[in-house]
């Protein structure tokens, strides 16, 4: 009480460090360009004019996983595709969250057989689960503020 | 039967010993698996059947002796007929000419056989798994390879199937 | 599963020149996940500097096993699964499937269910060419164009959803006819879609058709001559844009589709930007054939009342035991088929799409399998590529359209 005020008469904003960091984490989260299958429609329709997902920070997508903070796995993963996905989150640098979109994504959806990974934590973790077949775009952008929300909550001991 | 494709199917009942079959205003002919590539360079060169529009098998295991089916449908762009094939090709190490010479896109169609049924094929230029990661074992279409099925977790048997099921942590 | 095996060069050596074994020209990968390439594709490619001398596609990234799924389920429990080969022609692989259980069993389709059936699937055809377009100029760079068509795929989107409750996968199409009929409000939103359209195909050929920076990327860019395309086995646009007027709509007429009055665009130069013009024009005739199909829409019922496929309505539980029969068999294990095979093909967006159907009299299918149309057009993108820059190539794979899930199945 004190100290803020007097801070904030200077003219200084205060905040402790772990919401300022994880403020700004959520602001400008890029996900990493990486459709699979239908669920990659849905969420280029997430993308485009009307539903904006460029409002919540999400400005471009950057196919390389070098300069990307967030994996949206829209699609499903088979056997033979699951290591390179593995590969590509390893590639990440972190802080990194991954959003499994759909339900294939999540847990193998309608198609539980030899050829599709069931759920795609058999292979990475995971922070969000959308459902859906396929989400529609509000659905996503649902699961992604859920995501801004698990974020503001982290600490800063996560990824130090 | 369409009139137009009586003469196609009588030169290939005179030359290769074929039986046709017709279901649904459709023909098929079943020809012997060594003749196959003859009888479609006839249909290719003398009735205009330029375009090779199907290519697939169909597994008969246990029920019929020959296990395999092997299904082709030739469609001329020209006329605009369409006649199919079938050829039967017994299970143990079933082979047979290849159509690569004739038709280009018989490529990729019988890497795909090969993957999902077993099936060889003679004078394949690049015969290698296309669908499936390249060191899978086993082909998946036949009818004695198991669907791969994963028990479905509900409630009730939530945390039996969770203790087996592969986790990643981090 | 996850440890990754050394692929030694001696596997692919009978596919490269022998100027790469020697070094003289770069093997490079364009892997699965790269921005150009729609969907998970893994193109090998052979540069020699910037030019590609051959390129090898390997796919099989996004295969789902649906041709093994579908001889699992019922008949009609299986239609759910065809919505997902094509993803963005759903309600087209719903109507070749539904068309090849129709032939089999020899069921009727009324009138009205035919006609909705073809104005839904137009609707599709323009939904699909609206995405071609935005992903393909977005990959050469004309970004604005991306924005607009997902805009008007929106309006179609919306009238998916106001017949089915679903945006994309709906499975609309069931054996006999439509799942339920169409709600009120379905015309007026038709027409307003038909209304607006034109107008804005008008913009999208403003912004592209002159620009000599589109021009410059698409002219002479994968020439393709019949001969070839027909050996490779390639349908649809790329075969009409090289003169060939192969459309199984007017060929093989479905559904009622000789009824209506439409043109097949044709062109004569066989590059990129022929097949731009063939696509762009399709779009209008689209459209055309919804105008009509709307002004004609007969009325009656949307099913089949062959009970032994359609469940009957609710109301006639009630009175009838047999009804309550017929509704017992198809719920618990699904209709039963007579012994065969067909063969039956539509025309998709990409080309010619095709079920061939096996029964063995069994409520499962046993064997289908989807001769679809990206698996030859893919095939031909290496004689398509050579002698191209890799910049030419990223147009190559946008103009020949293909979507994984056609190709992997």
């Amino acid at each position: 009480m004190g100290i803020e005020q007097k801070a904030a008469n200077l003219g200084f904003a205060t905040m402790r460090l772990e919401q300022a960091v994880n403020w700004a984490r959520t602001y400008a989260m890029w996900p990493m360009l990486f459709g699979l299958a239908c669920c990659a429609i849905e969420m280029m329709a997430g993308q485009a004019a009307k539903h904006d997902m460029s409002r919540f920070g999400m400005e471009l997508m950057r196919a390389t996983p070098r300069q990307s903070d967030l994996m949206i796995i829209s699609g499903r993963v088979t056997r033979k595709m699951a290591p390179v996905l593995r590969l590509l989150y390893d590639q990440m640098p972190e802080p990194k969250w991954v959003v499994s979109m759909g339900d294939c994504a999540s847990c193998g959806g309608i198609f539980n057989n030899y050829a599709i990974v069931q759920g795609v934590d058999e292979i990475m973790p995971v922070d969000v689960y959308v459902a859906g077949c396929p989400p529609r775009p509000e659905a996503l952008v649902h699961g992604i503020l859920t995501l801004h929300e698990k974020v503001r909550g982290e600490s800063l001991k996560t990824w130090a | 039967m369409n009139e137009e494709l009586q003469p196609a199917v009588t030169a290939l009942k005179e030359r290769f010993d074929a039986r046709a079959e017709e279901f649904r205003g459709q023909t098929t002919l079943f020809l012997p698996s060594d003749r196959i590539v003859e009888a479609c360079q006839t249909l290719h060169d003398d009735f205009g059947f330029d375009f090779l529009e199907v290519e697939t098998a169909v597994d008969y295991w246990p029920k019929q002796n020959p296990r395999f089916h092997i299904v082709y449908q030739l469609y001329s762009i020209q006329k605009q007929l369409r006649i199919g094939l079938r050829v039967p090709i017994s299970g143990q190490t079933p082979s047979l000419p290849s159509l690569t010479g004739l038709y280009a896109n018989a490529n990729w169609r019988e890497r795909e056989i090969w993957d999902m049924f077993g099936i060889h094929f003679e004078g394949h230029p690049d015969l290698r798994r296309i669908l499936m990661p390249h060191d899978w074992e086993g082909h998946p279409l036949r009818k004695d390879y198991p669907l791969g099925y994963e028990e479905v977790q509900f409630s009730f048997n939530a945390e039996e199937i969770d203790q087996d099921k592969p986790y990643a942590k981090e | 599963m996850l440890d990754q095996r050394e692929v030694s060069f001696n596997e692919l050596r009978h596919l490269v020149s022998e100027r790469a074994i020697e070094g003289e020209t770069m093997l490079l990968n364009m892997g699965p996940q790269h921005p150009s390439t729609h969907g998970v594709l893994r193109l090998l490619l052979e540069l020699d500097s910037e030019i590609v001398v051959n390129c090898f596609p390997d796919i099989g990234f996004l295969h789902t096993g649906i041709e093994k799924n579908m001889e699992v389920k019922s008949y009609e429990k299986a239609a759910v699964m065809t919505d997902r080969l094509d993803y963005l022609n759903n309600l087209g692989n719903n109507l070749v499937y539904c068309m090849a259980i129709e032939k089999l069993a020899e069921l009727d389709v009324p009138p009205r269910a035919q006609a909705i059936r073809v104005i839904l699937t137009e609707l599709q055809r323009i939904a699909s060419h609206l995405v071609w377009l935005g992903t393909h100029t977005l990959d050469l760079a004309a970004i604005s164009v991306f924005w607009y068509t997902f805009r008007e795929r929106e309006m179609i989107i919306d009238i998916n959803e106001m017949v089915s409750g679903q945006r994309m996968m709906t499975t609309f199409f069931r054996p006999g006819g439509l799942w339920r009929d169409v709600p009120v409000e379905f015309e007026d939103a038709v027409r307003q879609f038909i209304s607006i359209f034109p107008k804005r195909i008008k913009e999208y050929e403003g912004m592209l058709s002159e620009n000599p920076l589109f021009l410059e990327r698409t002219k002479d860019i994968g020439i393709l001559t019949s001969e070839d395309a027909i050996n490779w086995g390639v349908t649809g646009p790329s075969l009409r844009a090289i003169g060939v007027p192969h459309d199984l709509r007017k060929i093989e007429p479905y559904s009622g589709y000789e009824q209506y009055e439409f043109d097949v665009p044709t062109h004569t130069d066989g590059d990129t930007y022929a097949r731009y013009l063939v696509r762009m024009e399709e779009m209008r005739q689209a459209l055309r054939i919804v105008q009509q199909a709307l002004d004609n829409l007969p009325y009656g019922p949307v099913r089949s009342s062959n009970r032994k496929f359609v469940p009957p309505p609710r109301s006639e539980l009630g009175t009838s035991m047999e009804a309550v029969i017929h509704h017992f068999k198809l719920w618990t294990e699904g209709f039963d088929m007579p012994e065969g095979s067909v063969y039956v093909a539509a025309e998709s967006p990409r080309g010619v799409l095709g079920v061939f159907l096996e029964s063995d009299g069994g409520p499962n299918p046993y064997r289908v399998h989807w001769r679809t149309p990206s698996f030859d057009n893919l095939q031909v993108l290496p004689v398509l590529a050579k002698g191209h820059l890799v910049a030419d190539l990223v147009a190559l794979i946008g103009t020949t359209d293909f979507v994984l899930g056609d190709i992997d199945r």
